[in-house]
């Protein structure tokens, strides 16, 4: 019974997000969400890193900060302070539809976009605080 | 395993594709570009462009459809019957999202029209995606009222507030577009039920006259078959009965944590 039939050789239709199927404000906030959760495993690894640097002593962690500290430091932690801050007020937002709220595309729109306006914000505000006081 | 390339047996072949001229004295010429696969040639699948004269043609892609097969080229396949949204028949990926050809208007699409089967299936020929395992799936949740007590003499009554439950489940024509448009069930379709079928599934949990609710829910409680959800909403979002699978899945989610608490 090895003859190939016909369905064995159906070709997959095309499917993927933005190259054949539109993206939406919902499913691309919806990856966002994804990646960010990973950027913030990798980020975990960094802040065990930073305790590890500390609990060493005042050369090695004086070589970690050097790093921290420098643009590329910056710039990396700039992004997960916006990774974390997304993904909490996301994560909000996926608490409130476990309690079957908000499912209405409109609704689901408007706290997306208050999702992304609060994460730049806080983000924000955490980076006032930290260069400011 | 999630799979973000088309397989080689499915990619388009760019050179492949014909172009279909409008008549001479053509007045509005639209490009229609058209998705075509041919299982008796066995060639990658191709896109042809289609000219068509606006002036002459209906207000819906259906129309132009029709259009395309009667006048340009017969070989042109795609499923269509009620031409009034009831059917499912002619569901697509119209412009780069899911709906039914025959009450998308044409009007709505900026420039070329783009048109594909519904994503992530496998394809019959042109614009018919095979739905074996859709229907499959649907057969699967056991859709149909089921009771343990004796059959009454007259109908299961039903309370006013009971049938308005069934509101924005019942009309579900199980076209598809929904299931297509969703992520999660591109790349775990193969244990994930998808939002048309889970639709359905609580359609008869939300039912007062249906007695299995205990055992359709300890069907559904499984990593793959409900929690594949992952409310991206594309689902709601696609409808073109404008109904909410998301929010059908939601509830489904809550009743299983309401009968353990």
């Amino acid at each position: 019974m090895t003859t190939k039939t016909p369905a064995d050789n159906r070709p997959l239709s095309p499917f993927m997000l933005g190259q054949y199927y539109r993206f939406q404000w919902t499913s691309l906030l919806s990856i966002i969400h994804r990646v960010t959760g990973v950027g913030l495993s990798v980020g975990t690894l960094l802040v065990a890193a930073w305790l590890i640097a500390l609990a060493t002593g005042p050369v090695v962690y004086a070589d970690f900060a050097k790093h921290l500290t420098a643009w590329y430091g910056q710039i990396l932690l700039f992004g997960w302070t916006w990774a974390l801050m997304y993904h909490l007020g996301n994560g909000i937002r996926h608490l409130f539809w476990d309690i079957g709220w908000g499912f209405d595309i409109k609704v689901a729109e408007k706290t997306g976009y208050a999702v992304v306006a609060s994460s730049l914000l806080l983000t924000a505000a955490a980076w006032a605080v930290a260069y400011f006081l | 395993m999630a799979q973000f390339t088309l397989p080689q047996n499915s990619k388009l072949d760019k050179s492949a594709g014909k172009h279909h001229k409008a008549p001479e004295g053509s007045k509005k010429v639209r490009n229609f570009k058209i998705y075509r696969y041919d299982p008796d040639t066995g060639a990658n699948p191709r896109m042809d462009t289609y000219e068509v004269d606006m002036a002459s043609c209906g207000p819906m892609i259906l129309d132009a459809l029709i259009k395309i097969k009667n006048e340009t080229d017969a070989t042109l396949t795609f499923r269509r019957s009620c031409r009034e949204g009831i059917c499912g028949s002619c569901a697509m990926n119209i412009d780069g999202t899911n709906t039914l050809a025959c009450t998308k208007t044409c009007e709505e699409v900026k420039g070329e029209v783009v048109i594909y089967p519904l994503p992530h299936m496998p394809v019959v020929k042109d614009l018919v995606p095979d739905l074996t395992h859709f229907y499959a799936q649907l057969a699967s949740i056991e859709p149909w009222l089921k009771t343990d007590s004796p059959a009454p003499t007259r109908e299961r009554l039903q309370s006013e507030e009971d049938r308005a439950k069934l509101d924005g489940l019942y009309e579900c024509i199980l076209c598809a577009c929904c299931t297509t448009s969703c992520p999660s069930y591109w790349w775990n379709g193969d244990r994930y039920l998808g939002p048309a079928i889970l639709l359905q599934a609580y359609r008869w949990l939300a039912d007062s006259r249906d007695e299995a609710t205990g055992s359709r829910l300890d069907e559904l409680e499984d990593p793959f078959k409900l929690y594949r959800c992952h409310t991206i909403m594309n689902c709601a979002k696609t409808c073109p009965k404008g109904l909410n699978p998301a929010k059908a899945i939601a509830e489904t989610k809550k009743m299983l944590v309401e009968r353990r608490v």
